[in-house]
């Protein structure tokens, strides 16, 4: 649907956006996330033609389009400030893009009206835009773009506005809008947690660059480095040092010791890092059963998280706590009082990423 | 006992003092407070502005006889006005020349504005201090130039002849109503630039970036989005300079020649030669009846285009 082909900006002497290579597929639900100067916003604004590309193509539906300007192309956008048109009422900026298609009045009116019904505004048609609220915007917004049956929307930080319990609320609305209209949608955000609840596919990107595209539990559960893995939930870093000897391949993690790892490309006595997400490890307070790696340690606090708990766990050669997740039992929970006790951290050697050492 | 303990001393029991009473009521009522921060304009508006108006209003119903003023009230000089068709043929060719020049320098800056606004991206006060330029000379001074650039053997006249274009001077140019017209464009261009301006620039740029997203080519994104939304300053361009243009006389009188003569001229000469105040009074009225009808219309009319 949408292809990005090495695509490049540059603004003066910054390089907003090096060489980007994307594919993005019909009906999918992708995002670029990145934080502030990552180059996702300017990504974004080339897809809808607001910025040029310095080199590079973008081909839309099999048309070229990196020329195109922006009335000319098959592409809605939700911008991060709404953009609603301060002069005109709701009615009228649902309605912006029909007028100039010569719709019939009466077509034009039926459509407004499906369209306010569908964000759940019904009757607001002659409010002023100055009159509503930042999540009445937001919709707004959405129903104008999606009234001219765009190919791709794109959304610019389209929840950044507004307060925690209404993004969740138009998280799941837009999710399921875009499930129902089958539309390709691009989502521009710097909050991973909407990404990862949002998309079918997420680019992660920084410094102009993408890092990785893959689907949220890819790239949750195979992070390609310390920056994706950091910058998608909790993460506990280990240095390592690789062993190899034969066909085995195993680590030298600090506070974890020596343990066989998937073999790679790696040599002997290459520096690594090892990331182990909370949940990977499984903590008791006797050695575990079973033939798993297992080191022990000290449970150093316990964090409450309502439902889940993080608890932290001091071991030898390590500077850090490691953080454990852990499900938290209503009443009686069995790590209640147990800070400074003697624990045992277990995991499987599938819950080790080996990550290039920064 | 350390001095800040006098803080917490009871208050004394009785009566607040008149000046304390006064200050809370000032501190609790905004509208007070308003009242109190507008308190110098609103002398200076009742001294300067509702007095002379009351005075002028009163002064209107007098009449003359001789050289004594007549005060006893009646409509006569208002009778006047309405039957002889030569003060309503002055008041229509003020409010006329007023509004074209008005109408020519609000369309001659509006580019002027656009381009400082959304083409102009540094040294932006050095371009407004420019656009003042005029102003730094005096009016009298500036009627004059025009007065050597329009005259009959002045700038236009002598390079057209130059040019081979004519062969003897025109007469057209000075003393006319377009002569009062050039010169009065030229000296309120800047009065209507700045609201022009102020209103383009405070546009959000992602306006018009979402009309064009919406399809909109430049052309449309200007009628459907730029123009309406810098109206406001369009309309106070039109006042700022129309409302003082109407009751101009010195450019008319310097400029515009027997037919360009305009109501100004004629106020003037009821307080000046004529010496019949009383007539200055009532024609000055109905100038600033005028003015405010005709405002009303174009506030009605620009209210119809925002539609």
């Amino acid at each position: 649907m949408i292809s990005i082909q090495n695509v490049s900006k540059t603004f003066g002497r910054v390089q907003a956006v090096r060489d980007v290579t994307l594919d993005i597929a019909r009906g999918e639900f992708f995002s670029l996330l990145g934080a502030s100067g990552s180059g996702k916003t300017t990504l974004l604004r080339m897809l809808a033609g607001f910025e040029g590309v310095t080199s590079g193509k973008i081909v839309i539906d099999g048309q070229p389009m990196q020329d195109t300007p922006p009335h000319l192309r098959p592409i809605n956008m939700v911008f991060q400030n709404y953009a609603i048109f301060p002069h005109l009422n709701v009615r009228d900026n649902i309605a912006y893009g029909l007028r100039r298609l010569g719709t019939p009045k009466a077509e034009q009116a039926r459509m407004v009206d499906a369209m306010l019904e569908m964000i759940a505004l019904p009757g607001y048609g002659d409010r002023l835009a100055t009159q509503l609220s930042g999540g009445q915007m937001q919709r707004v917004a959405l129903a104008r773009a999606l009234i001219l049956k765009p190919k791709v929307l794109l959304l610019d930080e389209p929840l950044g506005a507004l307060d925690k319990q209404l993004r969740e609320q138009m998280q799941l609305e837009l999710r399921s809008l875009q499930r129902q209209l089958g539309i390709t949608f691009v989502l521009v955000t710097h909050d991973q947690e909407e990404a990862l609840t949002l998309s079918d596919r997420v680019a992660v990107m920084s410094n102009g660059q993408v890092i990785q595209v893959d689907t949220p539990s890819g790239l949750y559960d195979r992070p390609v480095n310390r920056q994706v893995a950091a910058f998608v939930g909790t993460m506990n870093f280990f240095d390592a040092r690789i062993r190899a000897q034969g066909p085995d391949t195993s680590a030298e993690i600090a506070g974890l010791g020596r343990h066989p790892v998937a073999p790679s490309a790696r040599r002997d006595g290459d520096r690594v890092l090892v990331a182990i997400r909370p949940e990977g490890f499984a903590l008791s307070p006797q050695p575990p059963e079973g033939p798993g790696p297992r080191v022990a340690g000290r449970l150093m606090a316990r964090q409450y998280l309502g439902g889940r708990q993080l608890l932290h766990v001091a071991v030898e050669g390590r500077a850090a706590p490691v953080a454990v997740a852990a499900v938290a039992h209503r009443g009686q929970d069995p790590w209640e009082g147990m800070e400074d006790n003697p624990v045992w951290l277990g995991w499987s050697r599938d819950a080790m990423t080996v990550l290039d050492a920064d | 006992m350390t001095p800040f303990d006098s803080d917490l001393r009871p208050a004394p029991a009785g009566r607040p003092s008149l000046a304390v009473g006064l200050r809370n009521r000032v501190h609790r009522s905004e509208a007070l407070r308003g009242y109190l921060l507008l308190s110098p304009a609103l002398a200076v508006l009742g001294v300067a502005i509702i007095a002379p108006l009351i005075l002028l209003i009163v002064m209107s119903t007098w009449s003359m006889s001789g050289f004594d003023m007549l005060m006893t009230p009646g409509l006569g000089n208002y009778a006047i006005i309405a039957s002889d068709p030569i003060y309503a043929a002055l008041l229509g060719r003020s409010l006329k020349i007023a509004a074209i020049a008005t109408a020519a320098t609000v369309l001659l800056s509006y580019p002027v504005a656009y381009f400082v606004a959304f083409h102009v991206h540094r040294h932006k006060m050095l371009w407004l201090i420019l656009l003042t330029l005029p102003f730094w000379t005096s009016y009298l001074m500036r009627i004059f130039a025009w007065r050597v650039v329009l005259g009959y053997e002045g700038v236009i006249n002598s390079a057209l002849m130059s040019l081979g274009l004519i062969e003897a001077p025109m007469q057209v140019f000075l003393y006319s109503q377009t002569a009062v017209t050039i010169a009065l464009a030229h000296a309120w261009a800047a009065f209507a630039i700045l609201p022009i301006y102020v209103s383009l620039e405070k546009i959000d740029k992602s306006y018009l970036e979402a009309a064009a997203d919406l399809g909109d080519n430049a052309a449309r994104r200007f009628w459907r989005i730029t123009l309406p939304l810098s109206l406001p300053g369009v309309v106070a361009a039109f006042f700022l300079m129309f409302i003082p243009t109407v009751g101009d006389y010195v450019t008319a009188a310097m400029l515009g020649g027997p037919d360009g003569m305009m109501v100004g001229n004629l106020i003037q000469a009821q307080f000046g030669p004529i010496n019949d105040w009383p007539m200055g009074a009532a024609l000055a009225l109905v100038m600033t009846l005028a003015v405010a009808v005709a405002g009303l219309a174009f506030l009605l009319l620009t209210r119809m285009i925002r539609r």
